[in-house]
């Protein structure tokens, strides 16, 4: 009893039933969504938010957060759009390389004022966000890169099936694997769960905090960076306002996936699920005739949701030794 | 987020206090007050339509619904909490009220379907940071994401412009002269601002519990319900910007204000209020509003479209925090090396 109860406790398994619950609930009106060919369309089109809401997810960890990853897309795709118009010839390794350097470069920025100046994270990414979106505009003047500005093998190259998947799911099923190896088998995804959790703890156990939140913004920004030439590649058009608002959606993956936003909790399978939960309403709600516009309100109604059970988990949870008393508000 | 720096530098305390004149001339509001009228200076140079009072009466009206809000923005800032939402409530409110204008409401019911849904939101607010105890930023967000989703769901791509002929006033209408109704408004709200957070019991609670909440509690504050204040005063602000924005244009879509909590916040850090909670002043926060004002005024009369102007606005954000703390850094560094 006791075992199925702490099962049942645990986020992934609730988040397992929620995902099951959904999708038996679509299927019973729409039999063709549950077909395994639909599903892999679903975590296609759900691989660029699994991928950065787990460059947030560790930026979480760390207890900062990052608004600016959706505007490091915007950019950061802008940019390799137009150096493909501009150089065709340019092989696309070469443009993926630049996206992950400047997305990384971008996360740097934000880490750099969050370590050595200790301004708040929301501060410096809500500033961040508009310059980058901004420069985003300099860049093109407000002009749109379409499909046919863009090289053949430019566009290609996410859609491209390996072993019956497109590339762009290879890459989130890499990155899941990536992150799980980090998270839980290194020293870095050690200190940012230490961060996060205890900061005073792991200033004494020798953790360089201020270190360890740059290399998270820099992994958030590397990961947002190389989504940039993704997102742009496979909706083949490149525009200012490219993934507006997507901020929230990695955001709201996080939260339902039990990352505490206090810092120093959850899971690379949480996050995933969360993410995966997003994504079958997303792409549910066409099929079942709800208006896309039902989305944003949707997902506010779920973060809130989220983050009041997540304040109810961490209500019961056992002693901590060492934690810097949290204020009982 | 200061964790390292809250653990290895206690607050000092200086042995002798500078006169009072010297600490009002190395004042923040001060040193703003100098770029107001540099940048003002600068504007009527670049332009010489600049100095007309009709020129100036138009420019205080990009900013004096955005000020209404870093008004209340500073109380929920000092009290250690920040409201990400302000500018999702001015749509929703500005659609209950676009709706309302279609079936015929009037205009005094209008005025108060917005304040009242404003208060509603941040009623709703208050509950999730101050009831539920949830931490305001993701609160905030998730309420962010909800209120401008409940907009689209009611709008789409719609548009609501039914409003009565008499709605105008508020956003259009002028009270004396060159000086418009909302501007009135605002400088009438920032001085009953300024006498709550200065003058009152309320406001010293503010700063109590945006300093030290613990402490607060043991001295008798009532935590929860001061910030719960605070949310519902941010609500009312947005919902009478909402009435002033949305007369103002005539015309409702769920995109309304995007992006305004970003300005908000930026005209209270602006104006000096510490981000971490328990300093800041109205003062500065009147200042950073006339200096943002004066900014964005000053490049609309030089073409610069406002997705750029918005650059400025988030390095502005990023500066203003960053260069006192650079200056500190360097200060420490040159006495240590003495």
């Amino acid at each position: 009893m006791n075992t199925i109860r702490s099962l049942f406790a645990r986020r992934e398994a609730l988040l397992v039933l929620a995902c099951l619950l959904l999708l038996a609930a679509i299927t019973a009106r729409f039999p063709a969504f549950s077909t395994p060919r639909n599903l892999a369309g679903v975590f296609n089109d759900t691989s660029i938010l699994i991928m950065m809401a787990l460059g947030q997810s560790a930026v979480i960890l760390t207890k900062s957060i990052d608004l600016s990853v959706a505007a490091n897309v915007a950019l950061t795709g802008m940019t390799v759009a137009m150096l493909n118009h501009l150089a065709p010839g340019l092989p696309v390794i070469v443009l993926i390389v630049v996206a992950l350097c400047m997305g990384m470069l971008l996360g740097a920025i934000n880490g750099f004022l969050v370590w050595w100046l200790d301004i708040p994270a929301i501060v410096v990414t809500l500033g961040t966000m508009t310059i980058f979106r901004g420069l985003a505009f300099v860049e093109s003047g407000g002009a749109w890169v379409n499909a046919h500005e863009m090289s053949a093998t430019f566009l290609e190259l996410p859609r491209a099936l390996v072993l019956g998947l497109p590339v762009l799911s290879w890459v989130g099923l890499l990155a899941i694997a990536l992150a799980v190896l980090l998270f839980t088998r290194t020293g870095l995804g050690r200190a940012f769960y230490a961060t996060g959790g205890n900061a005073v703890a792991a200033i004494y156990a020798g953790i360089d905090i201020g270190k360890t939140r740059f290399l998270a913004f820099v992994l958030s920004g590397g990961v947002a960076g190389l989504c940039g030439y993704l997102w742009v590649s496979r909706y083949a058009v490149a525009y200012v306002d490219v993934a507006s608002g997507f901020e929230l959606d990695t955001i709201a993956a996080c939260v339902i996936g039990g990352v505490s936003t206090i810092g120093g909790v959850g899971t690379v399978g949480g996050v995933v699920l969360g993410a995966l939960f997003l994504g079958i309403i997303k792409n549910a709600l066409p099929v079942i005739g709800i208006s896309p516009f039902w989305q944003m309100a949707i997902s506010g109604a779920i973060i809130i949701t989220a983050v009041v059970i997540n304040a109810r988990g961490e209500r019961v949870k056992g002693r901590v030794i060492l934690r810097r008393k949290e204020l009982p508000l | 987020m200061s964790d390292q720096s809250a653990v290895l530098s206690p607050r000092h305390i200086p042995d002798r206090l500078d006169s009072p004149l010297k600490r009002a001339l190395k004042s923040w509001e001060t040193l703003l007050l100098v770029v107001a009228i540099a940048i003002a200076i600068a504007n009527s140079l670049a332009s010489p339509y600049f100095l007309d009072p009709w020129n100036l009466s138009d420019a205080t009206f990009n900013f004096t619904e955005k000020a209404i809000l870093a008004l209340a923005m500073t109380f929920v800032i000092i009290s250690g909490e920040i409201d990400l939402s302000v500018a999702s409530i001015i749509a929703l409110a500005s659609t209950a009220m676009g709706a309302a204008a279609q079936a015929g409401a009037g205009t005094p019911v209008l005025f108060l379907i917005g304040l009242s849904v404003g208060l509603a939101c941040g009623l709703f607010n208050g509950v999730l940071v101050a009831r539920l105890g949830l931490p305001a930023i993701v609160a905030t967000i998730g309420t962010m994401s909800l209120y401008r989703g409940i907009a689209y769901v009611v709008l789409g791509d719609q548009v609501y412009k039914n409003y009565p002929a008499d709605f105008a006033v508020f956003g259009q209408g002028y009270a004396v002269w060159i000086f418009s109704i909302e501007f009135v408004t605002f400088l009438v709200l920032a001085v009953i601002a300024g006498v709550v957070l200065h003058k009152t019991i309320f406001g010293r609670q503010v700063y109590a519990v945006g300093n030290n909440a613990l402490a607060a509690r043991f001295s008798g504050v009532k935590v929860q319900r001061i910030k719960f204040i605070v949310f519902l005063m941010t609500g009312a602000a947005a919902g009478l910007a909402s009435v002033m924005l949305t007369s103002r244009l005539g015309s409702t879509r769920p995109s309304i204000a995007v992006g305004w909590e970003l300005d908000a916040v930026t005209m209270a850090v602006l104006g000096g209020v510490g981000i971490n909670g328990g300093t800041g002043n109205i003062l500065g926060v009147v200042i950073a509003a006339f200096v943002m004002g004066l900014v964005t005024f000053g490049l609309g009369l030089l073409n610069v479209p406002g997705i750029v102007m918005s650059i400025f606005m988030g390095l502005m954000l990023i500066l203003v925090i960053a260069l006192p703390l650079v200056a500190q850094r360097i200060n420490r560094h040159r006495r240590a090396a003495r």
